[in-house]
């Protein structure tokens, strides 16, 4: 049946009878993890099961002259301890640099450092043993003698002649640089009526998730079987990896990624310590485990941020923006991550920086160095807040210049809603925002001009609020524009694979994954919708290498956008498989069959011809009844990627309301709004609490969080009591509603949603305490704004 | 992390905590509530060869009043220090105090004695326990005594007890008739360590306050009774109070927020507890 004939007949994705699009379908795993009967890696049982514990870089550089591991192989349940060089023998070193990021470079990096230690934290020997107490036990016995070498710390002075260069062979310490020159720059802020510019600091920080990192890695040798449990957002990159490094065919590596306690881009990366946990699985034939701890944690997983932007912009006197021109430095630690690269973040800044406004004149640097610390790569909104502040907390600066309204200026700037397809002015390809619609939205949601009152009548008694705007693009839905054409073996399509059992039951595995945002859920309402079956009825398999399609995972914002579209092409061609079937048996034109609600029904009257568990009952145990020739399909399989843009850009608005004790510099966050579009709305229980998680992880990082360390490049807050994650009890009701502007690159016409929230909040938080702080003639550009920051600004301290 | 091999004993009475504790020297710790202990063994930063549980002991927990002193024993909750029935009555400003400490969780299993014993120089009830003048109870091997707050708090997690001896409990005078009392602490998170916190006693005197004990905490490495702060209060001079506390406060470095942070967070707390106090009130934060 072709699309024309089924929309004529009311089947297009959206108008499905019984359809699940667009309800608060709750996601079929929330009990089963409500009741504690999840599956994460900790909970997989392992006979023979060993502990790996590592033993850590105290230093933030160093040589190693000698490790020492004789009194530790005799400490008590110890199985084997394994240096970095022991290993190498096992598993290859990598080097994370992408073709298509022209001269990025950085070093050969092995899962256990070797001769070298770059930052603290980073492994370099390896406990195995019948417990982790047994094997932090053997831990303290490793003698080891190092040679303390010069750590750079500061990003500011890392390329500077005199810092020695972290690797040697590369000359200095700058990993990649961007530079991007559109129109007629100098020009523009030549002959500007106001120019404002600013230095913005984004402080480190990582994503904290509930779940740790963690892996277990059992090599069967009698199958030639490696099968790894691991707490991950990408099944067949790590399968593709392990099988290059540790030297296996690909039909010997099987990566599970059952149930994942959260990830938001922690989990996408390749991390030594799991390597070499695979690897010791592989050496010693038996399974072997890693679980981090919260230490290990913020030391060894991927930090994020760290930018230095300076930045200005022109604008005309009736408050067009004319010009923009940042300079971004960034400090990225002593290795690109494999095999995604830790470029990213600053190419992403250099795209998406005043990406909401028609501006057509922009220059852009980004430097990218490396550095003694923790290596920094792609967690949630990658680059993302960092773009929307520089460019929003400019726009308020003009907008307090030219005493313009800060509704008002962005109202002027933006793109119009009628202007797309265009191109933004970084080059990339924007399908179709909503700008203009979502201001207005906006607007109204927060009673603007109410709240502009109520801000002035209490300002008028000493208690200084504040409102903050930010409106911001998002990119969702990657093809392989993102890593493949760079030459990273990173699956930018997916798979949905459906059965029909016989009692009308149906069983979807798809390539995309769960980490507790619901993937699963969407991906059940997707199909039940396609099929014609109650949700009830769909059970869905994810995150295995052996039962599911090849594909990417989940990142990025792709889950629902790409595995979504592939379910609802693979559960059309099941249900057009099936009605075709069910045709031949009741002698009746398929054209005028439709499945729903578990049943062949009639599809100009719905009437029900024949329940799907009766022609499951035929098809699979009386197949003899069938008219000759007929062969049933009821299993269906399509693939998807995006081939018309290289991404779906999606854009939204967001609002803060703030308050600022003047005399603590303590903020207290009243209120926060957000309108955002991305495309259909498959769940607005689910869209809506991934805007809000993402608002309030960027919340973290406007104002809490800061992986902070001293000069010598010594972590120094790596626990939960002193790395402050934001919580309930400080965040701010949040509402949340859409705009839609469907992508027409697919049917189902959903863009993602997973990053608008991190994406935004951070510059409406700060934009609303310098809004507070404005009659103070303080303001604030450094995250996290923390009381230290406000109260410098204010020359209390 | 996984705490080292330790080895776990439960005794049934004080004299046989006592005599374990004895026996063991340096190697055993009691183990109370287990907050602090318990994180600190897991991080491997203590690694006592014996716990002592004291949770089995009888008679350690629960708030008595005994004529003009009211008991809090050492192993009463957090929490059930602060919704006791006598605390309410008799001592507002540890009922005010108590949902400052940690979240729920931690409150329904720390104790106050535990909290004595680790002195935390950032937590609430070693402060309290100073701005109230109260008396801390510790039990050895051989005798009871008895250490006043002030003389007990002695540095960075040091304090007056020694060797073998346990906090049996925490002896609070009543507040006079006039007694005010105020609180405050400013923690960037519900829940966390304060910046800087403030218990305060006082008694009022005429439209001033006398007897003004002001018991700092977060600002030092020990919980800091500001005796010229609180002097100048007795005059009327907030302003002169203020600026006193830059010599009897010691804020500590702290990479996420600067000493002189945290002096002026003092300076903020200490106006705003005075003039709540001022106002005649009996109020917290």
């Amino acid at each position: 049946m072709s699309r024309d004939t089924m929309e004529a007949a009311g089947l297009t994705f959206l108008e499905r009878p019984n359809s699940y699009i667009g309800r608060s379908v709750p996601r079929p795993n929330a009990r089963r993890l409500l009741e504690g009967r999840g599956t994460y890696v900790d909970d997989v049982p392992a006979a023979r099961l060993a502990h790996v514990a590592f033993l850590r870089s105290p230093h933030a550089h160093a040589r190693i002259l000698s490790i020492d591991t004789t009194a530790a192989k005799a400490m008590p349940g110890v199985v084997a301890v394994v240096t970095g060089a022991e290993l190498a023998t096992l598993c290859t070193p990598w080097v994370g640099v992408l073709g298509h990021f022209k001269g990025l470079r950085s070093a050969p990096q092995h899962a256990l450092a070797v001769d070298r230690v770059a930052w603290v934290g980073e492994p370099f020997c390896a406990v195995v043993a019948r417990s982790r107490a047994e094997a932090e036990d053997a831990l303290g016995a490793i003698a080891v003698a190092f040679e303390p070498l010069p750590a750079v710390v500061d990003m500011e002075t890392a390329l500077d002649p005199a810092t020695p260069a972290i690797h040697a062979e590369l000359g200095d310490n700058l990993a990649f640089e961007r530079l991007l020159d559109v129109g007629e720059v100098d020009a523009a802020f030549r002959d500007a009526a106001v120019v404002v510019e600013e230095t913005f600091h984004f402080g480190r920080h990582t994503g904290v998730c509930l779940e740790p990192r963690a892996i277990l890695a059992d090599w069967a040798a009698a199958d030639g079987l490696l099968t790894v449990h691991h707490s991950f957002q990408a099944p067949h990159m790590m399968q593709d990896i392990l099988c290059k490094h540790l030297s296996l065919p690909e039909h010997a590596v099987r990566v599970i990624c059952k149930d994942v306690g959260g990830s938001f881009g922690i989990k996408v990366h390749i991390y030594p310590d799991e390597m070499a946990t695979c690897a010791l699985a592989l050496m010693l034939k038996r399974p072997v485990k890693f679980v981090a701890d919260r230490l290990e944690s913020f030391q060894s997983d991927i930090h994020a941020r760290d930018h230095r932007v300076s930045a200005r912009m022109a604008f005309s006197d009736s408050g067009d923006i004319l010009a923009l021109e940042i300079d971004d430095l960034t400090g990225i630690g002593p290795y690109s991550v494999y095999p995604r690269t830790s470029a990213v973040e600053a190419n992403q800044v250099v795209n998406l920086t005043g990406g909401p406004y028609r501006h057509q004149a922009y220059r852009a640097r980004a430097r990218v160095v490396l550095q003694n610390k923790a290596p920094t790569c792609q967690y949630r909104a990658v680059g993302h807040p960092i773009a929307t502040m520089v460019a929003e907390g400019l726009v308020d600066l003009g907008a307090a210049r030219l005493g313009l309204d800060p509704f008002a200026i962005r109202e002027r700037n933006v793109i119009p809603d009628d202007a797309y397809p265009c191109a933004g002015v970084s080059g990339i390809k924007l399908e179709q925002l909503s700008h203009q619609a979502a201001l207005a939205k906006l607007k109204a949601m927060m009673d603007y001009d109410a709240l502009r009152a109520e801000q002035a009548a209490l300002r008028a008694r000493g208690i200084h609020r504040g409102i903050g705007l930010a409106a911001f693009i998002e990119i969702t839905n990657p093809s392989a524009a993102f890593y493949g054409v760079g030459g990273a073996r990173i699956s930018s399509q997916d798979g949905c694979t459906i059965r029909l059992d016989p009692q009308g039951g149906v069983v979807a595995s798809v390539s995309v994954t769960e980490q507790g945002q619901g993937t699963e859920g969407i991906i059940a309402q997707v199909v039940a919708t396609a099929v014609g079956v109650p949700i009830e009825r769909v059970r869905v398999i994810s995150g295995d290498t052996q039962a599911t399609p090849y594909g990417g995972g989940t990142w990025a914002s792709r889950g629902a956008g790409i595995g979504g579209e592939a379910a609802w092409q693979a559960g059309k061609a099941l249900r057009a498989n099936v009605v075709a079937v069910a045709g031949a048996i009741l002698q009746l034109d398929p054209g005028r069959l439709d499945i729903r609600n578990g049943a062949v029904v009639d599809a100009a009257t719905g009437t029900e011809r024949m329940p799907l568990s009766e022609l499951g009952r035929i098809v699979y145990f009386r197949p003899d009844t069938l008219p000759p020739g007929l062969q049933p399909e009821f299993v269906a399989t399509r693939h998807y990627v995006p081939k018309d843009y290289p991404f779906a850009f999606t854009n939204g608005v967001q609002a803060s309301y703030v308050e600022v004790d003047v005399e603590t510099g303590f903020v207290r966050l009243l209120k926060h709004w957000c309108v955002e579009d991305c495309g259909t709305v498959l769940n607005p229980l689910l869209v809506d609490e991934q805007i809000r998680g993402g608002i309030v992880q960027g919340i973290g990082g406007a104002l809490f969080e800061h992986c902070l360390y001293d000069a010598e490049g010594q972590l120094l807050n790596g626990s939960m009591a002193s790395y402050l994650v934001p919580m309930a009890g400080e965040m701010p009701d949040i509402d949340v509603v859409h705009v839609v502007s469907a992508t027409a690159t697919s049917e189902i016409g959903a863009k993602g949603a997973g990053e608008a929230g991190t994406a935004g909040a951070p510059a409406a938080v700060v934009n609303a305490i310098n809004d507070a702080l404005r009659p103070l003639d303080a303001r604030v550009a450094r995250q996290p704004v923390t009381p230290d920051v406000v109260l410098e600004a204010l020359g209390v301290i | 992390m996984k705490a080292p091999d330790f080895a776990y004993a439960r005794p049934a009475s004080l004299d046989e905590a006592l005599a374990l504790l004895a026996a063991h020297g340096e190697d055993a710790v009691p183990l109370a509530g287990g907050q602090s202990l318990v994180t600190t063994l897991n991080l491997r930063l203590s690694a006592p060869s014996v716990l002592v549980d004291l949770n089995a002991v009888p008679g350690l927990s629960g708030v008595t009043q005994e004529g003009d002193v009211v008991r809090i024993g050492a192993m009463t909750r957090h929490r059930d220090v602060g919704v006791a029935e006598i605390v309410r009555a008799r001592l507002p400003l540890l009922a005010a105090a108590m949902p400052h400490i940690a979240h729920p969780a931690i409150r329904n299993r720390g104790t106050i004695g535990g909290s004595m014993a680790l002195a935390d120089p950032a937590t609430e009830w070693p402060a309290c326990c100073l701005a109230l003048a109260a008396t801390i109870v510790l039990r050895g091997p051989r005798e009871e005594r008895r250490v006043a707050a002030e003389d007990f708090f002695q540095g960075l997690y040091a304090t007056a007890l020694a060797p073998g001896e346990i906090v049996v409990a925490v002896e609070v005078p009543v507040p006079a008739p006039d007694a005010v009392w105020g609180f405050d602490e400013l923690a960037r998170r519900r829940g966390d360590y304060a910046l800087a916190g403030l218990a305060a006693t006082a008694r009022r005197r005429g439209p001033g306050l006398t007897a003004v004990r002001l018991a700092f905490f977060g600002l030092a490495d020990r919980p800091v009774l500001a005796r010229r702060a609180a002097a100048a209060l007795e005059a009327g001079d907030l302003k002169g109070a203020q600026v006193a506390l830059a010599d009897e406060l010691d804020p500590p470095e702290d990479p996420g927020t600067r000493p002189e942070t945290r002096l002026h967070l003092a300076r903020v707390i200490l106006g705003r507890v005075a003039g709540r106090m001022l106002e005649g009130g009996r109020h917290g934060a």
